[in-house]
């Protein structure tokens, strides 16, 4: 019966041990529920890689993010030199801190084309609205986190990309300065500043990305999975009440997603190894010369994957005295987001199912942020200003015409089964 | 105790504890959001400072740094004052109404003293350091055309400025340069964070 009186192998030592825990803590309930007999559909394709990607990069950015505060100092005399020292003295630190500077840029790769899925495949629709609400919030704690730790290095640009995003919310009415000092704590971005930043990137920051991320994964596994053919196949149950169209996540996708993870690894390896800046994509090059708060950079432009935003903020003029109408449009571009799961009203979820409008809108969107995000990093001249005005008012129209055009669409009949 | 639940009394008793659960909630976090502002230490370093003006020469300007910003300090000559009233149609906001100053540099110099003009050295665009470009005409890196009057201009969205750093029309920048508050303690000493010198 318990586990000092078996004499049996270790496998059945094990077994008791198990069934310790299990009647202490729900081991096994959880293993099956999340694991061995969570049902995911079986018509998972290339575009069901990035979640689980976007979880390892996660883990990659927490753990090598802990090795950094090791030798990192948040103050505004020490942080540049403190950079330097594990880049140069630090034994391997140099891989350390490119492995957390190009993981940021992953982590957003990743997750766009994350993102870009749930629109492809309809992964937002009911019954999986509040799955994509929490993704909102991932990914705009994702910002945050960004944004926070691309002042630590206090690189010039640090500075400058940390002064211009700060004062955007200078310029609400009323309360925009007292705002401001409240966020920097001083009356420029100083060390109080940076030492406040880092605090919330390595600390408050995580906890509400991980919390967040658990809550998406509770949220899927509660829902289930949608597939590239959008069709629920919890609908079409075998005699033992599973899906029929549905193989176990574990050991089936999880050794597909390692096979996934392997491509990804070879690529995020070489961009590590042999090019870490990416042409000043990743690292700008302006960042390698300490915070000047009296010389401003040549060029400001934000890291590449905030750079459609920035369009879109530049892309508005000032009226009225004041310039908040870009920092509430380029805000509304995030809100939006938030509601695209009532705006589409077709009646199939997935693009092979669509009819040529949406086909078309999609497609273009995906043009339009692309080219927001080249404009964002140009000056602001022409015609990169017509441009960004282009894009943005397609960014906007894509998601608030959806009612509309998304209703009038044509649609092909959905198989009750998953196609191959 | 009777048998009968009083709803009712059940309810008020739940709605009286959360408010005030609330209100204890707000207490605990006024602390917290207050230690955001500017702390003693920063407000001291926040204090206002002296620049000397007795060697700046005509047409010159000079840096200093208040609170980490700029503030420029040009002793303009006549002909840049001359120039000031000929291109007010060119400017979005030539007499200062939504612009930010203090009363006593809400002129069309926008300065105490006409000759001496101050102001920080921050784009009301996005908060960067604007150049002084004060030659007139076309410049060799062609972001300036041959109308240019002389001013500041600055190098990350191209707004421009005139030497009351003044906006002028179709640029990023809504208003004109902020003047800080500044006083003239002699004929060589301007004090720049306070707008009268405290005696005593």
């Amino acid at each position: 019966m318990s586990s000092n009186q078996s004499n049996t192998a270790g496998g059945g030592r094990l077994k008791s041990l198990g069934a310790w825990v299990d009647a202490r803590f729900p081991m096994t309930a959880l293993w099956k529920e999340h694991m061995s007999e969570y049902d995911a559909p079986k018509n998972f394709n290339f575009w069901y890689y990035f979640g689980s990607i976007a979880i390892f990069v996660l883990a990659l950015q927490i753990f090598t993010g802990i090795f950094l505060t090791m030798s990192y100092k948040p103050s505004d005399i020490e942080a540049f030199g403190s950079v330097e020292y594990i880049m140069r003295d630090v034994e391997w630190g140099w891989l350390i801190r490119y492995l957390h500077s190009t993981g940021a840029s992953a982590f957003f790769i990743v997750v766009y084309l994350h993102m870009f899925r749930a629109l492809l495949y309809g992964s937002h629709r009911k019954p999986r609205e509040l799955l994509w609400i929490f993704g909102v919030l991932i990914y705009l704690a994702l910002m945050a986190e960004a944004f926070m730790g691309y002042l630590l290095p206090w690189g010039n640009m640090s500075y400058w990309g940390a002064q211009v995003i700060v004062s955007l919310f200078g310029t609400f009415p009323w309360i925009g300065d007292a705002l401001v000092e409240w966020i920097r704590g001083d009356y420029y971005i100083s060390d109080i500043t940076l030492n406040r930043f880092f605090a919330l990137h390595v600390v408050a920051v995580p906890l509400v990305l991980i919390f967040l991320v658990v809550a998406h994964i509770l949220a899927l596994h509660e829902v289930g999975s949608n597939n590239p053919d959008g069709i629920e196949i919890k609908k079409t149950k075998g005699p033992d009440g599973r899906p029929l169209d549905g193989v176990a996540m574990h050991p089936y996708y999880t050794v597909k997603d390692i096979y996934g993870l392997s491509i990804f690894l070879v690529l995020f390896a070489a961009v590590v190894f042999f090019a870490p800046e990416l042409g000043g994509f990743f690292l700008e090059a302006a960042n390698f010369e300490p915070a000047n708060p009296l010389l401003t950079p040549e060029h400001i432009a934000p890291v590449w994957y905030f750079t459609p935003y920035y369009a879109m903020l530049r892309a508005v003029p000032a009226f009225a005295g004041t310039q908040v109408w870009g920092v509430l449009v380029m805000f509304s571009a995030i809100l939006v987001l938030f509601f695209a799961p009532w705006l589409d009203r077709a009646p199939v979820k997935s693009i092979r199912y669509r009819g040529p409008i949406y086909k078309v809108a999609l497609m273009l969107f995906a043009a339009a942020f692309i080219m927001l995000g080249y404009c964002g990093m140009k000056p602001a001249e022409q015609p990169f200003k017509a441009m960004s005005v282009i894009g943005t008012i397609y960014y906007f129209a894509f998601f608030l015409l959806m009612p509309w055009y998304s209703r009038i669409d044509s649609h092909k009949p959905v198989p009750s089964r998953v196609t191959s | 105790m009777g048998e009968e639940i009083d709803r009712g009394r059940r309810q008020l008793l739940t709605a009286a504890t959360t408010i005030t659960g609330a209100v204890g909630v707000a207490f605990a976090a006024a602390p917290f959001l207050a230690s955001w502002k500017p702390s003693a230490r920063a407000k001291a370093l926040g204090a206002p400072v002296e620049i000397d003006i007795s060697k700046l020469d005509p047409g010159a300007m000079l840096k200093i740094v208040w609170r980490g910003k700029p503030v420029y300090v040009v002793r303009r000559t006549p002909g840049m004052i001359e120039s000031l009233a000929s291109i007010e149609d060119r400017l979005s906001d030539p007499r200062s109404d939504i612009s930010r100053q203090p009363e006593y540099a809400k002129n069309e110099q926008r300065a105490r003293n006409p000759e001496y003009f101050v102001v920080l050295g921050v784009c009301t665009h996005l908060s960067c350091a604007p150049q002084n470009r004060f030659g007139p005409g076309a410049s060799e890196d062609g972001v300036l055309s041959a109308d240019w009057p002389g001013g500041f201009f600055c190098p990350c969205h191209g707004s421009k400025f005139d030497v009351a750093g003044r906006v002028f029309k179709g640029v990023p920048a809504p208003t004109n340069l902020e003047i800080p508050p500044y006083v003239f303690i002699d004929k060589q000493r301007i004090l720049i964070g306070v707008d009268e010198v405290r005696v005593g």
